[in-house]
């Protein structure tokens, strides 16, 4: 029965002499998020607000979820439009949207009535008056409340009247796009794809790297990465993933470090090839899914270790996140189910024993120093062979 | 050079099952039960696939029973004898190394109030026939029995357990797992005292999605899939008549030069063992020489995860499968290769070669040359 949706934004309002940006972005996301729904929508920015109105048939359940993962909307109000055929139709209308989309009529409600358009016959608080008289005459079980309703029935005149009770939470944040670009250091693990949606709801555009070990790590470990970054691709848009083969320079590690420093100086050459590549992709920053302590290279000390060989500041969302609410968080998103998939990335297959907790850097820089003779040229081959997959 | 070695897993379609199948799909793409003469054609199709089976394995065509493959074949023998005989008896026997297709059925049946006898096997996989007199009880209702194994490429003795469980308890039916057996061997369920055989055309370069489950006649198995009463209500739904026809063609030209082509097979398997036996670590599972299939090798490969190494060969164009690949997806320790005491820190170490009639020579001696590559390159980097 709806035909049409108004969308709440929270944080735009704020937004003083930019707030169009803001609203533009937010009608791309939109739009684009529609495409992949049945059905065709026009997307309009009226009166400060935005409405999405089907101008064909449609899936209402597809569209709301689509809409409810586009960053920046707070609410989603569906809606109907009736032509202006004088009070009498109006209140039929307003009657029979009561009896649709409220089965259950043991219900308190209010009607706020507004009017953009001021000649019309009625003013405000007589609307509310009449309106709410028809609705009390056809459904007797119902009640009035004015300040705690559970039906709040907005009437609102404009060029046609809009008529809308229920609103769908969104998922707020800012419209992707908004706030610049930044490259997540993606895994196969619950985390990482978390701590990218956190930072793309800021408005902040996502490109991702993924480092791959063949033959240590499967074809299906990679094309579970893939799967991540595509349900994340659901919120955020196209999301270019960097898919580099890091086994050359896993095993020269592995060859010449010292085994249980073998994760910290890992992961700094993935921090070094993660912030070339986002450089050269124009990223602001990295995002890592790290949570202080979750295991031996996310301790105080190691991050310390692993920080210290970017210049680009890196994005923990997750850094003061229990396991449980990072999971809740995966699960709303869809991840968790793909996360869990027993498939070994490459930073647990030649892990220590007993990995340092509290690498000393000069220790750590030492050690790299090993590595000298050849490690820039393999930085440079996986860099050349770096696979780019645009995941949407 | 591509070398497909999973075998077990699926086989690569015959050329000339595929054309007869694509022909079928579409140009004879008749309903078997319509009334015209497009149904009597694909219904000629139907009947001569039976012949055709029906002959290799010298039974009556009224006694085959098509089906969407081996797992369905496994869940009518056990569940559709279990409902049919349970006023009779609630027991059941079945081995340890059976293939998941046996194995959940059974689990369900337990699940259900039956219980299950799982008969332990030796270090090469056997059970042994004084193990399986013992199990055998009045109210036993069933026995089923794998004829070759999946993993490890054990036979096990068919024509001795069909005779013992008939002479211990005549009302026993006897169900037989020949999903890896047919088209390696010649099978004869008549003979072997067998009720019941599971079969399915993928194994043998027929399609996916078919296979045939022969059913004695007087046999009391219940449908366990209820509909429109195809195949005498035994299994409802409209026949896979072009999976039906590819089935048969593909048993029809394995069994053509099947003493040759075993022979061949047998050589190259024994070569395998030989070169990568000598590689060191290597330790070879299952029945040597003719005691075990001729187309299956389990290695276990120490201190070199099994993930690792068919990835690694993999990288060379070798495929193969970490344990049993129709079930090893979840990277689970085989049943089997604990059931025959591989010791543990080989279980997740162990991979299996399956060759086939298209596998050559030269295929072999590259695989060798890969091992003798991979193996010591791996041991370089482990886990401490």
């Amino acid at each position: 029965m709806f035909t049409a949706f108004l969308i709440k934004y929270a944080e735009i309002g704020v937004k003083g002499k930019n707030r169009y940006l803001f609203e533009n972005a937010l009608v791309q996301q939109i739009k684009y998020a529609l495409k992949k729904c049945e059905g065709e929508f026009v997307v309009r920015k009226t009166d400060g607000r935005i409405y999405v109105d089907a101008v064909s048939e449609f899936d209402y359940d597809e569209t709301v979820s689509g809409l409810a993962k586009v960053f920046g909307i707070s609410g989603i109000c569906p809606m109907i439009y009736v032509e202006d055929e004088g009070f009498e139709k109006l209140g039929q209308a307003i009657v029979s949207y009561v009896g649709k989309v409220y089965p259950d009529k043991k219900k308190t409600f209010k009607v706020a009535a507004r009017r953009a358009r001021k000649n019309y016959p009625l003013n405000s608080m007589e609307m509310n008056m009449e309106l709410g008289g028809m609705i009390l005459d056809a459904y007797p079980e119902m009640r009035v409340d004015v300040h705690k309703p559970d039906i709040m029935l907005n009437v609102e005149v404009r060029d046609k009247i809009y008529i809308y009770s229920e609103m769908i939470p969104g998922p707020g944040g800012m419209p992707v796009g908004t706030g610049g670009k930044a490259m997540l250091l993606l895994s196969g693990g619950i985390d990482s794809p978390v701590a990218g949606w956190m930072i793309a709801k800021r408005g902040v555009k996502i490109d991702a790297v993924y480092f791959h070990a063949p033959p240590y790590t499967s074809e299906r470990a990679k094309q579970k990465v893939v799967d991540l970054a595509k349900k994340v691709a659901a919120y955020t848009g196209p999301i270019y993933l960097h898919v580099i083969n890091f086994t050359d320079i896993q095993l020269y590690i592995y060859d010449k470090c010292p085994h249980d420093e073998l994760t910290i100086i890992m992961r700094r050459y993935m921090m070094r090839i993660a912030e070339h590549i986002a450089k050269e992709t124009e990223c602001l920053g990295l995002i890592t899914g790290e949570s202080i302590g979750q295991v031996a290279s996310q301790t105080m000390h190691s991050l310390m270790a692993t920080n210290e060989v970017c210049e680009l500041p890196v994005y923990r969302p997750l850094i003061g996140f229990d396991k449980m609410e990072i999971v809740e968080i995966s699960e709303k998103i869809d991840t968790y189910e793909t996360s869990i998939q027993p498939y070994e990335d490459c930073c647990t297959i030649f892990v220590a024993k007993h990995p340092v907790t509290k690498p000393n850097l000069n220790i750590i820089r030492k050690h790299e120093k090993h590595l000298d003779e050849k490690i820039e040229e393999l930085v440079q081959t996986a860099l050349d062979t770096d696979e780019v997959i645009i995941v949407r | 050079m591509e070398v497909y070695l999973d075998n077990s897993a699926t086989t690569r379609c015959f050329d000339e099952v595929a054309r007869l199948m694509h022909q079928i799909m579409c140009e004879d793409y008749g309903n078997p039960s319509s009334m015209h003469h497009k149904g009597v054609e694909a219904e000629r199709y139907l009947r001569y696939a039976k012949e055709t089976l029906a002959k290799l394995l010298k039974v009556n065509e009224k006694e085959i029973l098509f089906t969407s493959g081996g797992t369905e074949s496994d869940n009518i023998a056990l569940i559709g004898t279990a409902m049919a005989n349970h006023r009779r008896g609630r027991h059941l026997i079945t081995t340890r190394i059976e293939h998941p297709a046996v194995l959940q059925p059974m689990a369900y049946l337990e699940n259900q109030g039956f219980m299950v006898t799982y008969l332990p096997v030796d270090h090469e996989g056997k059970i042994s026939l004084t193990d399986l007199e013992r199990a055998i009880r009045p109210d036993t209702i069933l026995v089923s029995i794998m004829h070759t194994n999946n993993e490890i490429g054990t036979i096990e003795p068919i024509a001795e357990a069909g005779a013992l469980i008939k002479r211990m308890n005549p009302q026993t039916l006897f169900h037989v797992d020949a999903v890896q057996g047919f088209g390696k061997f010649r099978i004869y369920p008549a003979k072997m005292q067998v009720d019941m055989l599971s079969v399915s055309a993928h194994k043998i370069h027929g399609p996916k999605g078919v296979g045939f489950l022969y059913i004695r006649e007087n046999a009391k198995v219940n449908p366990i899939i209820y509909g429109g009463g195809q195949q005498k209500g035994m299994r409802s739904g409209t026949e896979n008549v072009p999976g039906i026809a590819g089935l048969a063609k593909a048993a029809e030209l394995i069994y053509e030069h099947l003493d040759e082509d075993m022979d061949r097979m047998y050589g190259l398997r024994e070569m395998l063992i030989r070169g990568a036996g000598r590689i060191d670590g290597v330790k070879v599972n299952g029945c040597p020489g003719r005691e075990g299939a001729a187309h299956i090798v389990s290695l276990s490969v120490r201190g070199i995860r099994s993930e690792v190494l068919l990835h690694a060969l993999e990288e060379k164009e070798i495929y193969v499968s970490a344990g049993s690949a129709c079930a090893s997806n979840k990277p689970q320790t085989s049943a089997t290769l604990k059931a025959i005491g591989v010791e543990k820190a080989l279980l997740d170490s162990t991979i299996r070669f399956s060759i086939s009639i298209f596998t050559t020579e030269e295929e072999i001696r590259y695989t060798i040359q890969a091992l003798e590559e991979i193996i010591p390159m791996l041991r370089r980097y482990v886990r401490h």
